[in-house]
């Protein structure tokens, strides 16, 4: 069977997968989208959630890019919560319970609407190669997929096997088959591989849980979406039980210890330390004697809950026992036992800031496969693969993402240059410019961006340039009232009776000061939309702050513009320790930023490096 | 782009000092140090002074422009006499001009590099000019860094880590069960890491005075003795001494040892009020040492000094011992008398202060450590207020801790993680 040729193929129908094909069909070429089971594309193989802390942000991000995953995850929203609410806006992160079946759908109708993106259900088992390049895929049946450039998102797939207590077999994911054959080529492709792991808790059903008595966690009343274009909630919501663990839990625990997968020895792959199992809990913080357990409703239809903060490698029968230690879930019955999952991943330092293989041209690598963890995570991954893989093909020039204007760029930036020597997932302390990187101006950092490389559509773009004048007009505005510090005071903020005129921006700056009181100053503010006149209060808020982190920011900016030839010949570079030459020959630093960071670096080092950049351009100039 | 700026000389001691100046401010800070911008690359004489308008010294100043300079920015040169209150002095007055900072190791070359300042040759002899660079560099940093200011800075670092951690954990990991209120610790941290960087600032002048030497200087009205004095303390003719008042016009310094501390005397112009100008400005630029000294021994024939304040630790003796008769400490330079109870009683107030000696002994330490307490007062204000925004102090806390990297590695936001994941236990 032969296949009509792609400019585009993409292997793997989860959430990096998704975001990649999407986003390679908006940038105008045609994608194939090659997956196990194609009823299972946008499956969340985890915790039935999109969003949160830093994750918020990145949700954000590819919103403002116009990817799928927020609109997907506002339509299956049950529960939706701003995290960190009572903190400042630069660390609030929208979240949403999402609703399995729901958001599953939603990622599939919303990749149904593009002509320009082709399902194809099976196992791709190797890549066609010319040289060093990649030409299309090769299916299990035999059959041959042309393209000019391939994105693999397999997720834990690769060489991924199972662990329940001293059971453990090969699979993808609960219930599918690994990919081994796609692993065994990217090993002869000489890809530098390591093993990481993950678990996941048992999944409950919630008719045979007490709820009586449980805390019950609901969402918020006024709800933030994870979309930009979101204006309403369109699925039923519903709340969150809370229960606990006690001394009997964990008695039960350290007694079976020898029998966890991870404890008995049987698991040699690093998990992460933000999502540890529960014996790792009670092992690691043995004074412990209780630990929260979210209780989450995987669906509005669906009876499955999800017990978030209990994952782990025990044997079935111990989950048993210990699941009906816990209060409200005596009774409860198990519906699918926890189990861990090991998998092989690609060290992420064989690949450029585009998410290319440095050594394979025309191959993308997104998701989990690059040792990450977590939806959003894999999502953006998936986007900025997705348009690299587009550029590639049209032979333009790669799009970057820098640490100065997204947690996108941090991620990569933190990946390529550092690799992942645990799952790597988002927090908001990674960004050192956290300040100005929030998830309420994701679209003022990326759509401009976004619209000229040409990826954000028709009507996202019209509701931009909406937002942007109305802010500009605000802006301008504040800016231009002032008032003394007699009036000032007079209307009831307090500030020393010493300094000059303030303008109205100055006092929206003040702590304590929120948008509504400048009503007190001027009504004509009560006229401004409350969307607006909260994002002009958040700029505000870090004013001095931002305009400290511009000069660290202009220098960063600097040393990300200088590139470094991937065929750069450090070997021999004489004044270069022979430790340092190493380092760079394997990590390959894409710019002087990256070198920067790169362990044991020095700024003699850096500049030893920076010469011997500029002496062909000078030879030339001399010549 | 910084304005950036270091002594390009030799460290310590030296009989002209040049400081080198790079950056897009730098004609302005030559400006106000030297009251205008002297001529495009002609060297020209000029008074230079603090931000209060004191005069430091006076010396030679060049400027380029930009383009045409080694680094390829506006630059400057301040040639300098080379002792080590005039170099600190300017160094300092540099520092208090917005966007002027310190240059990292290498940091002038490397700014020619990327104006394409340096040609071909000197591309392929910089190998050996950085190996050479960073020896040297590599040696310097570790005297200071080997043993106790880094094992301190390390300890410092590995508080204000803490105190990022728990305010983090509160942050990053808010839903899970990290401790509820972490404020009232991270305070706690942050105000005795405070006092501890107060009191290395404290010491670090002492610090400084032990590398470098301390100063003092020798006062008196005219003819009253102190070139003979200073002959006598140096045991050689140092100054000119003459029985005309007013011989030593200009400062001159004798470096001993003293006690095992190196201490440089000076000898100064005799204060009176006078008319003659010449001898005026030796009389200002006497006053200025005088005053920038660590300890000032006063000769006195009882008569009050113009313009010098005397402080709780300088020394005022009867001067010409041999002649005048009195009470009190009395020394005469001409016998000897006296002579070495006045060195045991310098001795005594010197070593008293070095007793207290911090270990930042360079202008950059000392700046680093500013720019830290800077940041943790601005942390501790805000979370005074109800933590409300806890981004805010974390932010102050990031710069404070970058402020630190200058004396010792880099702290990564890898070694906060490692800390809340040792801390707490995350993960729902
Ligand atoms: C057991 C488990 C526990 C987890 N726990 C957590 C957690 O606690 N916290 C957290 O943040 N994240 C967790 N995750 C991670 C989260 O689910 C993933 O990070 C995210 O889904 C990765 O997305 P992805 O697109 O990279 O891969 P996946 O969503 O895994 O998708 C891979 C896709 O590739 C397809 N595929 C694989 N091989 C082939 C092939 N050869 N040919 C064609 N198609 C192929 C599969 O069918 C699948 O559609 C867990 C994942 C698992 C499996």
């Amino acid at each position: 069977m032969k296949h009509e040729a792609f400019d585009v193929i993409v292997i793997g129908g989860g959430h990096a997968g998704c975001e990649a094909a999407h986003a390679a069909a908006r940038m105008g070429t045609q994608v194939a989208l090659i997956t196990l089971d194609a009823t299972k594309i946008g499956v969340m193989s985890c915790n039935p959630a999109i969003g949160g802390l830093g994750k918020g942000h990145l949700v954000r991000e590819i919103d403002a890019l116009d990817g799928l995953m927020g609109r997907a995850a506002d339509r299956a929203g049950i529960q939706f919560r701003l995290l960190n609410r009572r903190k400042g806006p630069a660390v609030q992160g929208p979240r949403t319970q999402a609703d399995r079946t729901l958001y599953r759908l939603a990622v599939q109708e919303i990749l149904a609407e593009r002509p320009d993106i082709t399902v194809v259900a099976g196992e791709v088992a190797d890549l066609l190669m010319e040289g060093d390049r990649v030409r299309g895929v090769v299916l299990a049946d035999g059959s041959e997929i042309a393209a000019a450039s391939v994105i693999v998102t397999t997720g834990t797939f690769l060489r991924g096997v199972i662990h329940i207590g001293d059971v453990s077999y090969p699979a993808g994911r609960m219930g599918e088959q690994p990919s081994n054959r796609l692993a065994d080529r990217f090993s002869a492709l000489n890809l530098p591989l390591g093993r990481l792991k993950t678990g996941t808790p048992p999944r409950l059903d919630g008719r045979t849980i007490n709820w009586e008595g449980l805390k019950s966690q609901p969402g918020d009343p006024d709800p933030v979406f994870l979309s930009f274009l979101t204006a309403e909630v369109t699925a039923p919501q519903v709340s969150c039980g809370i229960t606990h663990t006690n001394e009997r839990t964990h008695e039960i625990i350290t007694r079976n210890l020898g029998r966890s997968a991870m404890y008995g020895g049987r698991i040699e792959g690093v998990g992460p330390r933000y999502c540890p199992s529960i014996e790792d809990k009670v092992v690691r913080f043995a004074d412990k004697t209780s630990h929260q357990v979210f209780l989450e409703p995987e669906g509005v239809d669906d009876p499955t809950v999800y017990p978030n903060g209990i994952s782990t490698s025990l044997p079935a029968d111990v989950q048993a026992e210990y699941v009906h230690s816990m209060r409200g879930l005596e009774r409860s019955v198990i519906l699918q036992p926890g189990y861990a999952i090991e998998y092989d991943y690609v060290d992420p330092r064989a690949l450029s800031l585009d998410l290319g293989v440095k050594a394979i041209r025309g191959l993308f690598l997104a998701g989990q496969i690059n040792g990450t963890t977590g939806y959003e995570e894999a999502a953006a991954q998936g986007l900025v693969a997705g348009l690299n893989a587009a550029q590639f093909v049209r032979g333009r020039e790669a799009v970057h993402f820098s640490r100065t204007d997204s947690y996108i760029g941090v991620m990569i930036d933190d990946l390529t240059s550092r690799g992942a020597a645990e799952p790597y997932r988002m927090f908001t302390s990674r960004a050192e410019f956290r300040l100005a990187l929030r998830a309420d101006n994701a679209d003022q950092r990326l759509t401009p961006l976004g619209r000229a490389i040409g990826c954000v559509g028709e009507s996202r773009a019209r509701q931009f340039e909406t937002k942007l004048a109305a802010l500009d007009a605000g802006r301008a505005h504040l800016a231009g009232e002032s008032w003394t510090p007699r009036e000032l005071a007079a209307a009831g903020f307090k500030i020393s009776q010493d300094g000059g005129r303030r303008s109205s921006l100055d006092v929206l700056a003040f702590p304590d000061v929120r948008f509504a009181d400048l009503v007190r100053l001027n009504p004509q503010h009560g006229e401004t939309a409350g969307e607006i006149g909260e994002q002009l209060w958040r700029d505000a808020l870090y004013a001095k702050y931002l305009d400290r982190q511009t000069r660290d920011v202009e220098t960063l900016r600097r040393e990300e513009s200088t590139r470094i030839p991937a065929d750069f010949l450090y070997e021999g570079v004489s004044g270069l320790s022979a430790e340092l030459q190493q380092k760079l020959s394997r990590v390959r630093p894409a710019t002087m930023a990256q070198a920067a960071r790169i362990e044991g670096m020095t700024p003699a080092a850096l500049l030893l490096l920076l010469s011997r950049l500029r002496a062909p351009r000078k030879l030339r100039d001399a010549g | 782009m910084d304005t950036i700026y270091a002594l390009a000389s030799a460290q310590g001691k030296s009989g002209v000092a040049v400081i080198r100046i790079s950056g897009p401010r730098a004609h302005n800070a030559v400006r106000a140090l030297a009251g205008d911008l002297p001529e495009v690359r002609r060297t020209s004489l000029r008074n230079l002074r603090d931000g209060d308008g004191g005069l430091i010294d006076s010396g030679l100043v060049v400027v380029f422009s930009e383009g045409a300079s080694f680094t390829g920015e506006a630059a400057a040169e301040l040639h300098v006499h080379g002792s080590r209150a005039t170099i600190a002095a300017v160094l300092r007055a540099l520092s208090m001009r917005p966007g002027l900072r310190p240059a990292e190791p290498g940091e002038f070359s490397r700014r020619a590099f990327e104006n394409g300042r340096l040609d071909l040759t000197e591309v392929e002899g910089l190998a050996d000019l950085i190996d050479a660079e960073t020896e040297a560099q590599r040696r310097q940093a570790l005297r200071v860094l080997s043993g106790a200011l880094r094992e301190r800075t390390e300890n410092w670092r590995e508080r204000m880590i803490q105190a990022m951690s728990l305010l983090e954990a509160s942050i990053d990991f808010a839903e899970e069960d990290v401790p509820e209120d972490v404020l009232p610790e991270v305070r706690s941290l942050l105000l005795a890491l405070r006092s501890d960087l107060h009191a290395e600032l404290a010491g670090s002048a002492a610090a400084e005075r032990i590398r470098d030497g301390f100063e003092v200087a020798i006062i008196g009205p005219p003819n009253i003795g102190k070139s003979t004095l200073l002959n006598r303390l140096a045991g050689r003719d140092a100054a000119i001494t003459s029985e005309i008042a007013g011989t030593t016009r200009d400062v001159i310094e004798v470096r001993m040892d003293l006690g095992g501390l190196p201490v440089t005397i000076l000898d100064t112009a005799g204060l009176r009020e006078t008319g003659d100008v010449v001898e005026a400005l030796g009389i200002e630029r006497a006053l200025q040492r005088a005053r920038m000294a660590d300890i000032r021994v006063v000769l006195s024939d009882g008569t009050r000094l113009p313009g010098v304040e005397i402080g709780p630790e300088d020394i005022v003796v009867r001067a010409k011992g041999d002649l005048h008769e009195g009470s009190g400490a009395a020394v005469s330079g001409l016998t000897g008398a006296g002579v070495t109870e006045l060195l045991a009683r310098l001795a005594d107030t010197l070593s008293s202060r070095v007793a207290n000696a911090g270990l930042a002994v360079q202008e950059r330490h000392r700046l680093a450590i500013g720019v830290a307490v800077a940041a943790l007062n601005s942390a501790l204000a805000r979370l005074n207020d109800e933590a409300e925004h806890p981004e805010i102090p974390a932010e102050d806390l990031r710069r404070a801790v970058y402020a630190l990297d200058a004396l010792v590695g880099r702290v990564d936001v890898e070694q906060v993680l490692d800390r809340i994941f040792s801390s707490f236990c995350i993960g729902k």
